[in-house]
């Protein structure tokens, strides 16, 4: 390898941990998320010009048909839709990299002597995990996309099955590292598929982004085995820092919603699970039609407005902005009050407020604002409900307990609109429902809001 | 000195840049910032590229073919789709006309 190509990769190296750094900051997000774009533009153009490749105008187009396909789903999905999309832009890049191992495994099947264990057990790692986080990311799509349910899937035999499969797969790799053939290789990826998927059925809807993130850390590791193979630097740097920051990430998402990894990916083997009853409550609450509520949040002058995914499900952002508007205009001070899970990823729900044109000084964390609850007259909550629910304080047995929620139930008045007596995500009743304070609208958040818009602007 | 344990330098060091650089990050851009972490795994587009330009078997060039496919997807969509995310955190100054959001989501 020339010294200018190395250079080079280094220069790589350097940007991919530069792009981090500027995605975990506001101001600096884009940028680094361009930097991080043109260092793999670079990385990849590279072997075009140092080496003598073969196959070029078929390698060209396959190129462009992925980038086609990537540009054409990144720019169509929906906001409310990002989860799933990063899911399987997670899974395609895990496939890749165990496609890569296998393929360089055909490369060093004929001259095995020459190859060192270590070599080879970062091609069996590389196989194993990024079929894993295939396999685990295509499931975790289908069930952000509805395709299959979102509640945990757990069979009898799982709790035998999966550390089975996990022990074979391990004997495999160490097969792969002693008598290296085509063959082990492939029932090695086959095993990981299985892993993958029997990884990922057990989890909860609400406890999904968490092992987004967690396979995105995976398929990181991946990568960085994957340039160990090939003895490329930028592969190795860039997949370590991903597979390093995702796992943090993973930790740092698991600790905004009281959880831990392990009880996230294990909480439903082990008995305990992840979810609770989920069946609609028949007890008496007080409900009100939107001219009442229009009412309430008219004359009051301070609202805090508690956004949650059902919000985005019904496409209401821009409604429910309207409807801010207005009551600022009427002189109320309004905040939205933004929990660190609100939507189905944290930051979710700042991205599709954003879209909605909310100005970003009026989303309010939940650190910052929960101390003002005390002093509002009305919290108007919208397609959200383990956020606010007492039960993660109070009830020690909750599968939220010790999750950090807004403080809702300190308001003077609480409004909820909510499609049906359904309970949220994690599937547990909601106290706060029954309370005296509370009055329920019932409806279409969409509906509902454009029916509030303008009782409040018959006021 | 071993050239596998240069590599195992560069590897731990990196773990702990790559904890080191996001540990401030706020709640807020925990999305963006795994969606731009995914992006940058895309790279394997480059091992994909230099295993498939080197092969001179049919299979494994049609294999090699379908993980650049993959790897070109994961690099560029993810890029794109944060960058889509982040077009929506640019603090809004009071700016009367520009309105730099895509068509596409306008539904």
């Amino acid at each position: 390898m020339p010294t200018w190509v190395q250079l080079v990769y280094l220069a790589c190296a350097v940007c991919f941990i530069l792009a981090l750094k500027g995605l975990s900051g506001p101001r600096t997000a884009r940028a680094g998320n361009l930097v991080g774009a043109a260092a793999a533009v670079v990385a990849v153009i590279v072997p075009f010009i140092y080496l003598d490749l073969d196959h070029v105008p078929l390698i060209l187009a396959a190129i462009a048909v992925g980038t086609a396909g990537g540009v054409v789903g990144a720019r169509r999905v929906q906001m409310t839709q990002m989860p799933q999309m990063v899911a399987l832009f997670n899974g395609v890049g895990g496939g890749a990299a165990a496609l890569v191992a296998l393929l360089e495994l055909h490369e060093m099947t004929p001259h095995v002597d020459d190859v060192s264990w270590f070599t080879l057990a970062a091609t069996a790692f590389t196989i194993a995990v990024g079929s894993i986080s295939f396999a685990g990311s295509i499931i975790t799509f289908a069930k952000l996309q509805e395709l299959m349910t979102s509640r945990p899937v757990i069979f009898p035999g799982l709790r035998y099955v999966f550390p089975i499969a996990v022990a074979a797969a391990v004997v495999l790799g160490v097969r792969v590292v002693i008598d290296p053939t085509m063959w082990v290789g492939i029932v090695l990826a086959l095993l990981g598929l299985l892993v993958g998927v029997l990884l990922v059925l057990p989890v909860g809807g609400a406890d999904v982004p968490i092992v987004i993130s967690l396979l995105n850390a995976f398929t990181g590791l991946t990568v960085a085995a994957g340039g160990y193979v090939l003895s490329n630097v930028v592969l190795l740097v860039a997949g370590t820092l991903v597979g390093a920051s995702g796992t943090y990430l993973t930790m740092l998402m698991a600790k905004a919603m009281g959880r831990s990894v392990a009880n996230i990916m294990f909480g439903a083997l082990k008995g305990g699970s992840t979810l609770g009853g989920g069946e609609a409550s028949d007890r008496p609450v007080r409900s009100a039609g939107p001219e009442d509520v229009a009412i309430l949040l008219g004359y009051a002058d301070r609202v805090i407005i508690v956004p949650g995914y059902g919000l985005a499900v019904a496409q209401a952002q821009h409604t429910l902005r309207e409807l801010v508007d207005v009551l600022i205009a009427r002189g109320t001070q309004v905040d939205y009050a933004i929990h660190p899970v609100a939507g189905r990823m944290p930051g979710h729900m700042n991205v599709l407020l954003a879209e909605a044109q909310v100005p970003y000084e009026q989303l309010i964390e939940m650190d910052e604002i929960n101390g003002e609850f005390k002093h509002t007259d009305v919290v108007l909550v919208v397609g959200a409900n383990d956020v606010v629910n007492p039960a993660a304080k109070t009830t020690p047995g909750a599968p939220i307990y010790g999750m950090p929620i807004l403080n809702a139930d300190e308001a003077q008045q609480i409004v909820f609109m909510k499609r049906s007596m359904r309970p949220g995500f994690a599937g547990i009743e909601n106290e706060l429902l029954f309370d005296p304070k509370t009055t329920l609208l019932f409806g279409d958040a969409k509906d509902s809001l454009g029916k509030l818009l303008n009782a409040v602007k018959a006021l | 000195m071993d050239e596998a344990v240069v590599w195992l330098t560069i590897f731990i060091l990196s773990v702990f840049v790559g904890i080191e650089v996001i540990s401030k990050v706020s709640s807020t851009l925990h999305t963006p910032l795994m969606s731009g972490a995914n992006a940058i795994h895309g790279i394997i587009l480059l091992g994909a590229v230099l295993v498939t330009g080197a092969t001179d078997n049919d299979v494994a060039l049609v294999v090699g073919l379908v993980a650049i496919v993959l790897a070109a997807v994961n690099m560029v969509g993810g890029f794109v789709v944060t960058d889509r995310m982040l077009q929506m955190f640019v603090r809004k100054k009071p700016k009367p006309a520009a309105a730099p959001t895509d068509g596409g989501s306008a539904a």
